[in-house]
């Protein structure tokens, strides 16, 4: 009997459960403004991220021309200076780089990089950009009352905080900045439950969690470390209100200020560093995941070439996020805490630089043997190894807990955190809003532009930061109005503080090329088609672009290999889309059906 | 071609730029030489894996660019490779961390014969105070701080009479012998840092804390303040003058002692010694020890 070997791969029907049914809004309101749409939503949170980190940008020009240039401006007293450094430290970590890889970048790819047609809780996820906006006006009215914002630096150490030796301490601006971030708090929780629940939940058929895109598996363990660290710093900042507004003493021990004793007595403020940290160490990586997850994308996309050991890329992000809920401590060695624990945190510190090593060598392994487009997503993603190889080997002077005894509280420790958190992620955000932008307005950003914007901001960047690092290994303490006289840093030190505020400035007035880019773009762009990148993600390959509500039309996507065949041996084309059935390969030559390569590695 | 050009000279810029950046530590005046040693290995081993990536990166981008016909590699993984490079990963991190928490060690580790000194800062000064003849430091409280009692000591203390109290910002310390400088606020958080002596702790109010030196060379040094303490944070300096041991004994005989100075605030002169002595219940009485100036 003759021996039949099926050719063609049966129909696989897209569920087993039928689709829920779609919430369709039905007014202009309900579709652009209270939107449940989660591509609506991200654009909300965007718009509104960018525009309050563009104020913290403005906020670090100030910081910096009193730096280069004390004694010029007179505008710029001690006060002024503090609640500047607060509110631009505050801004950007939190309402701009959280808010906007997590709430921005999370809502837009979760769902089309996973086949899904929205967030599960379409809802609860609108509530929480207005939470978030709420959030932010708050933060916003702190600038507006009496006395100002709160200048405790964005850390919020009590008891300084809460008394009047620091700007906002007695006024209303430490208490507007509490409330603010438990604003926040709240609506990220909602959020927060969007993205895993969704991950977790509405990957369509054959996406399984080891064929998902970098990009997701990073948003997805940040938002797990944000919905376990955030109740930390939410209780601090409870304990935090109810000592400044009912005088309680959680964090306030006894106290004489300024000759005069206070009613407090009895609290710790070294506790209240241990809830920060602990919400403040996972806090960063909350940052760093995306863009981590988001890097790798860039660079397998625009190099033609699969992640280098995707399966190690996975577990690196799982272990880092782990990791990352015991190293805390690292940013208080010299608080005054045990001694010991410095044995503890420094180990654990430091071998978190193991997995983070990995991420960084898969990533230049995938450039190796590549074949390498120098698109600007591709520059910026480059730049991103660079600075964060840069800022992330800082990292390990400050956690090796005796060599942070000399360098903590100095500018090293600024320009680390700047390189690693400042630059690192940002280029990674203009290298994915210059990669994913084609896919949300269907036009091109300007080529020509990109370029400027790209050259002017990695190099200045880096001109900026480590330079400043050495300043730091002079003693050059941070959170200081003014260096004034001293015997040991020398004049030339002076001198670099104004090359350092005028090459910030410079760089910061770059980013109006980027943003008239942006506006520009929008209507003058060159038109992208849907898939301008050759990328073999789902989120590519929707029937329209701007992808329509529901994302994928009547049917949902089925998922066949990885995220990343690029270039595979002997296919007709550099690259095989998530949801391209194996019997319509391409095969070299342009015979369909080439079976062989149906074949995937590793789920 | 361009970019490939310009990473390289990004990572060599940065290797030149260490080398001949003329911003580098203040020359050391303590005992924390292996601190600087320490961060000398870390440079050393992060310095060489920043030139390696770097170097390897920008090598890549020109090989591996985009020309008419290339094609890029198809490696999901290769494990081998993987698997070195956690190992060479493992044993320079080791390589790090190894002499960090030996030095580490030896720094929460305070010698048993330093001596002890008090520093206490406020918003926005600094004062001290040494423990006397008996070399015990009297109890201190700051719900006892007041105008006569500044420190906030205990006067029925006994160990307390003879400790000496230093109201200016200027404190001397002794040539070549450990001191554990222990550490008090009486307001916020503050943090006593020389950045000669190269090492550093915070000032918690509520609790005392401790870090130990042994100052090496002598000189005057500047004392800043370094956690954020409010907006006079920046002007909070003092001095630390390193003696030789004839030079310290001296200044030493000059300054004022607890019993000295609580007599004279409650309306006595600093002559009026006994007074204090007597009044209070100890029944430890120094024997001709304070000379009042």
């Amino acid at each position: 009997m003759a021996y039949f070997v099926p050719t063609r791969v049966e129909e696989v029907a897209p569920a087993e459960v039928a689709e829920v049914e779609l919430y369709h809004p039905k007014s202009w309101v309900t579709k652009y403004v209270f939107s449940q749409d989660a591509k609506v939503i991200a654009i909300q949170y965007a718009f509104t991220a960018i525009a309050i980190g563009l104020v913290a940008l403005v906020l670090s020009w100030l910081m910096r021309l009193q730096l280069g240039f004390p004694d010029t401006f007179s505008f710029i007293g001690p006060e002024s200076y503090l609640q500047f450094v607060t509110m631009h430290g505050m801004i950007m970590v939190i309402y701009l780089l959280t808010a906007l890889f997590l709430g921005g970048f999370g809502n837009y790819l979760i769902p089309l990089m996973v086949g899904a047609r929205d967030m599960v809780f379409p809802y609860v996820n609108m509530l929480s950009y207005w939470v978030y906006l709420l959030a932010v006006l708050v933060l916003v009215a702190s600038f507006l009352v009496p006395g100002g914002p709160t200048g405790a630096g964005w850390t919020l150490y009590p008891p300084q905080a809460i008394l009047s030796g620091t700007p906002g301490g007695q006024g209303a601006g430490i208490i507007l900045m509490l409330v603010s971030l438990a604003l926040f708090i709240v609506g990220f929780t909602m959020g927060g439950l969007n993205y895993v629940v969704t991950v977790l939940q509405a990957r369509t058929r054959g996406m399984t969690l080891m064929r998902m895109p970098l990009t997701v598996w990073g948003i997805f363990v940040a938002t797990i470390l944000a919905l376990l660290a955030f109740p930390a710093l939410f209780v601090g900042a409870v304990m935090m209100t109810l000592d400044r507004i009912l005088g309680t003493s959680f964090f306030m021990p006894v106290i004489v200020e300024l000759g005069e004793q206070l009613e407090y007595g009895g609290g710790s403020p070294v506790l209240f560093q241990h809830l920060f940290w602990f919400f403040g160490h996972p806090e960063v990586y909350i940052v760093a995941l995306p863009g981590f997850g988001i890097v790798s994308d860039l660079i397998a996309t625009h190099a033609r070439r699969n992640i280098f050991g995707y399966r190690m890329m996975v577990w690196a992000i799982v272990i880092i996020g782990g990791l990352s809920f015991v190293v805390w401590a690292h940013h208080m060695y010299v608080s005054g805490m045990n001694p010991y624990f410095g044995f503890f945190f420094a180990t654990t510190t430091l071998i978190i630089a193991v997995p983070t090593a990995i991420k960084v060598y898969n990533w230049v392994l995938t450039l190796w043997r590549g074949n390498i487009h120098l698109t600007v997503p591709m520059l910026f993603a480059i730049a991103f190894i660079i600075t964060f190889v840069n800022g992330g080997l800082t990292g390990l002077f400050l956690g090796n807990a005796v060599v942070d005894v000399p360098l903590s509280d100095t500018m090293f420790v600024v320009a680390h955190f700047h390189m690693v958190m400042g630059v690192a992620p940002i280029l990674v955000i203009f290298g994915a809003i210059y990669h994913w932008y084609p896919k949300m307005t269907g036009r091109m950003l300007n080529n020509v532009l990109g370029q400027l914007h790209f050259w002017v901001t990695f190099l200045g960047a880096y001109a900026i930061y480590l330079p400043m690092h050495y300043l730091g290994l002079l003693g050059v303490p941070r959170r200081y109005y003014e260096i004034g006289e001293t015997e040991f840093i020398p004049q030339s030190a002076e001198t670099l503080n104004a090359f350092i505020t005028v090459v910030a400035l410079i760089v910061g007035f770059a980013q109006l090329v980027f943003l008239f880019n942006l506006v520009w773009s929008a209507f003058k762009g060159k038109l992208a088609g849907s898939n301008p990148w050759g990328a073999t993600t789902l989120e590519w390959q929707t029937p329209e672009t701007p992808p329509g509500h529901g994302n994928w039309g009547p049917t949902l996507p089925v998922v066949y290999r990885w995220a990343y065949d690029y270039s595979v041996p002997g296919a007709g084309q550099d690259f095989l889309p998530q949801n391209l059935p194996p019997d319509e390969v391409p095969g070299e030559g342009g015979q369909k059906g080439l079976s062989d390569v149906a074949a995937q590695p590793a789920e | 071609m361009v970019v490939a050009l310009l990473l390289l000279v990004v990572v060599i810029g940065t290797v030149v730029f260490h080398f001949w950046s003329p911003w580098w530590w203040t020359p050391i005046a303590s005992n924390w030489g292996y601190v600087d040693d320490t961060i000398l290995i870390t440079f050393w081993i992060t310095g060489s894996v920043f030139v390696a990536v770097g170097l390897f990166m920008a090598y890549c981008v020109f090989r591996y660019r985009h020309q008419k016909g290339r094609q890029a590699a198809y490696e999901p993984e290769n494990k081998k490779l993987e698997w070195w490079l956690t190992i060479g990963t493992t044993v320079g991190v080791a390589g790090m961390l190894t002499p960090g928490l030996f030095v580490w060690h030896q720094f929460v580790t305070v010698p048993d014969e330093a001596t002890a000194i008090e520093a206490v800062g406020q918003q926005w000064q600094w004062t001290f105070r040494l423990p006397g003849k008996d070399g015990v430091l009297g109890t201190s409280d700051p719900r006892s701080i007041s105008f006569e009692n500044p420190f906030g000591l205990d006067p029925d203390d006994p160990n307390g009479q003879d400790d000496v109290l230093i109201e200016g910002d200027e404190v001397h310390l002794q040539l070549d012998k450990p001191v554990k400088v222990l550490l008090r606020s009486i307001d916020v958080l503050h943090d006593f840092y020389v950045p000669q002596f190269r090492a550093k702790m915070d000032m918690v109010p509520g609790m005392i804390t401790y870090f130990w030196l042994t100052p090496t060379r002598t000189g005057t040094f500047e004392i800043l303040c370094f956690e954020l303490c409010g907006v006079g944070h920046y002007g909070m300096r003092g001095k630390v003058v390193v003696d030789e041991e004839s030079d310290f004994q001296a200044w030493l005989q000059e300054q004022p002692t607890f019993a000295e100075l609580y007599a004279q605030a409650r309306g006595g002169t600093r002559d009026d010694v006994d007074l204090v002595l007597n009044e209070g219940e100890s029944d430890v009485v120094e024997q001709g020890s304070v000379k009042a100036d």
